[in-house]
């Protein structure tokens, strides 16, 4: 398959809105012969992510890569960045408003889940940086 | 187990189009938490939820649930119905509480996200 790529914008704050760009990306995947479970594990990070820029972030975008050996989901934002990503990548660990918990978010299991669920995760922040986030899914053997 | 005899079961509303009926379910999760969701091994099964918004929808596409119920006789938004009748989710609503949903479909042989009992 020829290298494809694809960016979405997402709005800080944008309850309605947010995670629609890693449904677009989960069916764009599924018109190909990719492994559904590598689909499913990419749109669980997708979804995460994105769900992240828009509740703790600012504005930004994710992009998708699809080569021919692996997918790449970028994830930016210039919000106001995470002063200890340490603590951050801890399960339970959260900072969600009342509003996002009463929607159902603030359980603090996104960034171990984007990690458990990524061949590759790399994140990069800090206070007054935003939020830079890379992960890579092998395709080897799938495609 | 078919989404018909879960309706059964639950003496639920199907809110949904009627396509994908024949989806067969065979475990369950029951939660309100979107990340906990997205972290189990939720494909294909049903989730049970209080939350009836637009992101319950969004999580359950992405983890692939096969079906989703709404408890305590909640009416969900138009635009929610929508949602998952594009993605071809079933929804289901019914009036008893998630601890009495889930003992009903425990009783009639559905296990956990992880297959115990
Ligand atoms: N893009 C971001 N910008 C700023 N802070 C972030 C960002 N992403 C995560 N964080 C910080 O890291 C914490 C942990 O994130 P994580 O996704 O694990 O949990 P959560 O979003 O709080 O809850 P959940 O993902 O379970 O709904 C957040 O509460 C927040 O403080
Ligand atoms: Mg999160």
């Amino acid at each position: 398959m020829a290298s494809f790529s694809k960016c979405y914008a997402i709005k800080k704050n944008d309850f309605i809105k947010a995670g629609d760009a890693s449904i677009k990306i989960k069916n764009l995947l599924k018109s190909t012969d990719i492994d559904p479970a590598i689909i499913r594990r990419v749109a669980v990070c997708g979804y995460e992510g994105e769900i992240n820029v828009a509740m703790h972030g600012g504005n930004g975008k994710i992009c998708i890569d699809i080569g021919e050996n692996q997918i790449t989901i970028k994830i930016d934002d210039d919000g106001p960045g995470i002063e200890d990503i340490d603590l951050a990548m801890k399960k339970g660990f959260s900072t969600a408003t009342d509003k996002w918990r009463e929607m159902g978010f603030g359980a603090g299991m996104g960034l171990p889940n984007m990690f458990k669920n990524a061949d590759k995760f790399n994140i990069e922040s800090e206070k007054g940086n935003g939020t830079h986030i890379t992960m890579e899914f092998s395709l080897k053997g799938n495609i | 187990m078919k989404i018909s005899e879960i309706v059964d079961i639950l003496d639920a509303d199907l809110l949904t189009d009627v396509s994908s009926m024949d989806n067969e379910i065979e475990k369950c999760g029951s939660s309100d938490l979107m990340s906990d969701i997205l972290a189990g091994q939720s494909e294909k099964s049903l989730l049970i939820t209080g939350l009836l918004t637009i992101q319950a929808i969004r999580t359950a596409i992405i983890a692939g649930i096969g079906g989703v119920v709404f408890v305590r006789g909640k009416e969900p938004a138009k635009e929610i119905i929508e949602m998952a009748n594009d993605a071809d989710i079933p929804l289901l609503r019914t009036r008893y509480s998630m601890f009495v949903t889930s003992g009903r479909l425990h009783n009639a042989g559905m296990t956990g996200l992880d297959g115990q009992r």
